[in-house]
């Protein structure tokens, strides 16, 4: 959507200064990004570049070394370590801030002892301790949006990878969180699968959801998006609306980057 | 073959199966318990008791049943602190001997069997569930162990048979289960053959009835392993193919 969200919508997600090594490797060198409500920000760069990583930092997959994360006002306190790096002061502050973050996995991740329907409340109903006919009525709903309704009774191991794909888009969405954070959602599928997958995400941000994609998808990043970040080496190389970032890049990498 | 001796064997054994059926199932019981216990603690952050799991492990595998039942009737009350404590009166039933050595030991092994379907519990579906924000405890109860215990089942229903026939140690220290029943016969008797082949025969239709009922488990356990029954006809609309 190339409407922008408004400038003065409150931030939903603020980073500063995130650092990350992995070992001697500094994969993050420093990321500061904020997205406001009902931004839809799509994070691209080649691989290695940190963009999954930069995206695990926010919901504390990954530890940043250094840095702050703010969700929807609230800050994850952080402690200094003894290695000079730092980790969440109060994991019970950690968990109830992923419980507002939709996390949409590359390799879908279900629970494979679990139904549909059952991946789908399980967090409603174990983490945020609603009701469970509440919970079951919502997911219901959200399969149904997500158009695979029909297996809400089929194990993840019996649906196709598009559909796990939209299964976990739907557990996502019933924790009502104020972000939703894909890292790299179409990338496990056959080609056939991605439009499905697509299409549902183009929904959510239709209805105006905060949204942080990592994606190879250039048309997603173009036409759905309304901010495009272009990581390299662990730092930000774009930042803009996709029209400047794709028309009139500064970065000469970026221009070959979306040209291979 | 003398028929009527056979019967009345078979009687007197068949007499003494509710002990060997209760030694079993107090032991698997109370090893699978601590059998969770030990595996958590091989991986847990805190480096001494992931060594005091492992040596338990070392120890208790290492060492041969009937000698652990034979230090713990045995040797246990030869310390007055024990005579003297609560516990004695338990300690001193050769049948909790006999359940605890059984327990202990099974956990040995137990453990190791957990730990590996623990190990094998996908890390993806672990970090799902983190990132809903559940706590470690919720994610183990819900997530890791129940997937854990499905990995774990064909080998933990080896070790539930090993238990079945490992009670038989336990008519070493005067316990009177089937094989202690049958040794009485014997002495009586001096028919070694008929008596033990019907104490065989007993163990034999135990254990297959266990190897049924953890099949069963199994089964009830693993819908998503399996295909789906045919689907009812899509009542709900939405199907994108």
């Amino acid at each position: 959507m190339s409407s922008p969200a408004s400038s003065i919508a409150p931030v939903a997600i603020s980073v500063r200064d995130i650092h990350k090594s992995f070992g001697p490797i500094e994969v993050l060198k420093g990321i500061s990004l904020d997205a406001r409500e009902g931004e839809v920000v799509s994070i691209l760069g080649s691989s290695g570049s940190g963009k999954s990583t930069l995206l695990r930092c926010i919901n504390m997959l990954e530890t940043p070394d250094r840095g702050e994360v703010t969700v929807a006002g609230e800050t994850i306190e952080m402690l200094a370590a003894a290695n000079g790096k730092s980790r969440p002061r109060d994991r019970a502050q950690v968990d109830r801030i992923r419980s507002r973050l939709g996390m949409v996995f590359q390799s879908f991740n279900l629970w494979s002892h679990k139904t549909v329907l059952e991946n789908v409340i399980e967090a409603p109903i174990h983490v945020q301790k609603r009701p469970r006919t509440e919970c079951i009525e919502e997911a219901e709903a959200l399969l149904a949006k997500v158009g695979i309704a029909a297996k809400r009774n089929h194990y993840p191991a019996h649906l196709s990878g598009g559909q796990q794909q939209r299964a976990a888009i739907a557990r996502a969405l019933a924790m009502r969180p104020a972000v939703m954070l894909f890292d790299e959602p179409t990338s496990a599928l056959d080609p056939e699968l991605v439009g499905e997958v697509l299409r549902v995400m183009r929904a959510l941000a239709e209805e105006g959801r905060t949204m942080l994609v990592v994606t190879h998808e250039m048309g997603f990043a173009r036409d759905v998006s309304n901010r495009v970040i272009f990581l390299h080496q662990g730092q930000i190389e774009e930042d803009g609306r996709p029209d400047e970032v794709f028309g009139n890049a500064k970065s000469e990498r970026f221009r070959r980057f979306i040209k291979a | 073959m003398d028929w009527t001796f056979l019967q009345e064997t078979f009687v007197s054994l068949v007499s003494a199966v509710p002990l060997t059926l209760l030694l079993a199932a107090n032991s698997i019981a109370l090893g699978a318990i601590l059998a969770v216990g030990i595996a958590v603690a091989r991986f847990s952050a805190i480096a001494p008791l992931r060594w005091l799991a492992q040596a338990y492990v070392f120890v208790f595998r290492g060492t041969p049943l009937l000698v652990q039942i034979f230090i713990i009737y045995y040797g246990l009350s030869q310390f007055p602190a024990i005579r003297h404590s609560l516990l004695w009166p338990v300690l001193r039933e050769p049948y909790w001997c006999a359940v605890l050595a059984l327990a202990l030991n099974t956990a040995a092994y137990a453990s190791e069997i957990i730990r590996g379907g623990l190990l094998s519990v996908p890390f993806g579906q672990v970090e799902a569930a983190r990132a809903c924000g559940m706590s470690r405890f919720m994610i183990f109860r819900r997530i890791t162990l129940p997937l854990g215990v499905r990995q774990a089942l064909p080998g933990y229903g080896n070790e539930m048979i090993s238990m079945v026939k490992a009670t038989s140690l336990a008519s070493i220290i005067t316990l009177m289960e089937v094989t202690g029943v049958a040794a009485r016969i014997i002495s009586e008797s001096y028919r070694a053959i008929e008596v033990f082949v019907v104490a065989g025969a007993i163990y034999l239709t135990i254990n297959f009835l266990l190897t049924r009922l953890v099949q069963f488990v199994e089964f009830r356990l693993s819908p998503h392993l399996r295909q789906p029954v045919a689907v009812l006809p899509a009542i709900i609309q939405g199907e994108a193919h």
